[in-house]
């Protein structure tokens, strides 16, 4: 029937249903969430072909002309990111049937979940800018209630943090929105970028506008100035929550965003394009010498995701398609190696009860296959051949370089070697050494946990195959579609 | 005056006697003719709810918890947000056809899908705020959960 649609009705479907049933029947929740995740990753896969040949999807609700109604739009950037809030999504609900065993409302948790995904999928297919924060605030308001699920003393700080800074954030984009619409008096994003590209006189509202918009996303992507609540709200909330939140929440609500109306509605100037080279280096460098001084694993993953969300950034403030070619690349590469990271961290917390770097020790022994995909994403997210990773850090890079910015380019190798030096922390502190004898008996985690790892693991090495000619087409059309 | 009854005085209670069915009414009114006129089921549920609230104000919360508690409540909401998308799907598949009455939209049944889908979000709003207010102001221990 109608594809772009189903990937809000599935996941808003499942999350009513478990919300009205979850606590009368017993495993409905583990069968729909895991059904719709499979769904949806299938759904997502299947519109592959039709976006690479057609370039848009367009599907309009109740058949209104695109301007009057709500429209959902996939091009080539909307497909990628699809693709991985899909893929995450998916491994992250197998992986939550045995770890979530240990709250009590578990149905709950699978509801909240299923409506974060509406919200996300929402957000990427919306053609208008006003449906996009009605989905954005749908996302968000699920998040922060899911980083408090455990009700720890921590996890509430952490929560409200999170709510406050959130709703400042989305309070700066409602305020752009409307500004942007009295300006424009549409709210269709094509329509927007056609109407600011025709009128001449565009006096200062415009800039005000960038400058919210600025704010608001990149408190939602957690770029540095505005990165206070990220380590604890992404420490706190239960691993898979962490996993998706690190790995697609903040690029979708914060970096897909940012690109859609910056780089499709408003138009890039140099201006805003230097803003964002330096606040790309500026989480970059941050971010990365923050994650070395923690020794807990959870956060110290945290802060490397605001030095990596910083790569980003930069890639897409220099600008050149080798650029957003290899920003794009590096969104995709870190999805895939900080989900696992996060889930890998769940995994030694289960099995251990602490995440603290002191207190473990030599779990390798007893811990195999974690720390196996612990160690690919360790040296995927450093930058180690041939490790996916590695292939997006040396295009952007190499895009840095060829845009004249040698040093820049010698910054981004520089912070690439700290994160080495944080994750052989890591490595040393929780795999290697004599493993202490309060760890004698510890088991490795259930085969429903281990599996979503391994392919997390896998795609973190081939990850990098994308880049070769057959496969190149679906980072291309992503390519094209921001910078058309 | 002396009250040991829970709630407000008796000012209040016999007042809120005589207007919450009014209230309700008005709520159903601005559902039920959502389509052609101004409200519609968002509103016309934010007044439902509101009449349960006053209710709840002057007799005290056990006169309405007693009845809808907040496991009804979620029930309800997710009630209404399951009709909503059941007709979403089934009207845009062409499953069932809902008849529009040239000239007749002041019925119900003649101005197409619009009047259930406002039934049911006024139910999904209507529960789900009146849910948000029971969380907000009822303590609730653990044992209470049991």
């Amino acid at each position: 029937m109608k594809p772009l649609a189903l990937f809000i009705i599935i996941p808003l479907a499942t999350a009513f249903l478990i919300a009205l049933l979850g606590r009368r029947i017993k495993n409905l929740g583990d069968v729909l969430t895991n059904m719709a995740g499979a769904g949806l990753f299938i759904l997502a896969c299947s519109i592959i072909p039709g976006v690479i040949s057609h370039k848009v999807l367009t599907y309009k609700t109740g058949n209104w002309p695109v301007i009057l109604g709500s429209s959902f739009i996939v091009d080539g950037l909307s497909m990628l990111l699809l693709v991985v809030i899909n893929l995450v999504c998916c491994l992250v609900m197998v992986y939550s049937l045995s770890y979530m065993e240990k709250y009590t409302d578990k149905w709950n948790y699978q509801a909240l979940f299923m409506l974060m995904i509406a919200g996300l999928n929402g957000v990427i297919l919306s053609a208008d800018i006003f449906t996009l924060y009605v989905f954005l605030e749908l996302a968000s308001i699920a998040g922060y209630v899911l980083v408090a699920f455990s009700t720890e003393a921590e996890a509430l700080e952490a929560s409200f943090r999170y709510t406050i800074i959130g709703s400042l954030a989305s309070v700066c984009i409602l305020l752009g929105i409307a500004l942007l619409y009295s300006f424009t008096s549409t709210l269709n994003m094509a329509d927007i970028s056609l109407i600011i590209a025709s009128r001449s006189q565009q006096g200062q509202l415009l800039n005000f506008v960038s400058v919210l918009f600025l704010a608001g996303f990149g408190m939602k992507a957690a770029l540095v100035p505005f990165h206070a609540w990220l380590p604890d709200a992404h420490s706190s909330a239960p691993s898979p929550v962490s996993a998706t939140l690190s790995g697609v929440v903040i690029k979708t609500l914060g970096v897909y965003s940012l690109i859609r109306i910056f780089f499709n509605v408003i138009g890039t100037s140099s201006n805003l394009l230097n803003c964002l080279v330096i606040l790309g280096l500026a989480s970059m460098i941050a971010g990365a010498f923050l994650a070395i001084a923690q020794n807990d694993i959870k956060r110290m993953f945290a802060y490397s995701s605001i030095s990596q969300v910083g790569y980003i950034i930069f890639a897409l403030g220099i600008g050149t398609p080798l650029a957003v070619l290899g920003g794009l690349f590096h969104l995709l590469n870190h999805a895939v190696f900080k989900s696992l990271l996060f889930l890998n961290a769940g995994a030694i917390e289960r099995v251990a009860g602490t995440r603290d770097l002191t207190k473990l020790k030599g779990l390798a022994e007893k811990l195999p296959l974690t720390s196996s995909t612990a160690l690919f994403g360790s040296m995927s997210i450093s930058g180690v051949p041939p490790f996916a990773g590695f292939w997006s850090k040396l295009i952007i890079i190499i895009a840095a370089i060829e845009a004249g910015h040698p040093i820049f380019a010698l910054i981004a190798a520089l912070v690439s070697i700290v994160t080495l030096v944080y994750y052989l922390k890591f490595q040393a502190g929780v795999f290697f050494g004599a493993l202490p004898s309060a760890f004698a008996n510890i088991k490795e985690a259930p085969l429903t946990m281990k599996m979503p790892m391994v392919v997390l693991a896998v795609l973190s090495v081939a990850g990098g195959l994308l880049l070769l000619p057959c496969c190149r087409e679906f980072l291309q059309s992503a390519v094209k579609a921001v910078l058309s | 005056m002396k009250n040991n009854a829970p709630g407000m005085t008796l000012i209040v209670k016999v007042i809120t006697r005589l207007t919450v069915g009014l209230i309700l009414l008005y709520g159903f009114y601005i559902v039920l003719h959502g389509h052609i006129g101004p409200g519609g089921g968002f509103a016309g549920g934010v007044i439902m709810a509101l009449s349960l609230i006053h209710l709840m104000l002057a007799y005290g919360k056990e006169a309405v918890t007693k009845k809808i508690g907040r496991r009804r409540g979620i029930m309800l909401s997710s009630i209404g947000a399951v009709l909503f998308l059941a007709l979403f799907v089934s009207s845009s598949v062409g499953f069932i056809k809902f008849p529009v009455v040239p000239g007749g939209q002041h019925i119900i049944l003649g101005a197409g899908v619009i009047p259930f889908y406002d039934i049911a979000i006024s139910i999904m709003v209507g529960a789900g705020l009146y849910t948000v207010f029971l969380a907000l102001v009822i303590l609730i221990t653990e044992r209470d959960e049991q």
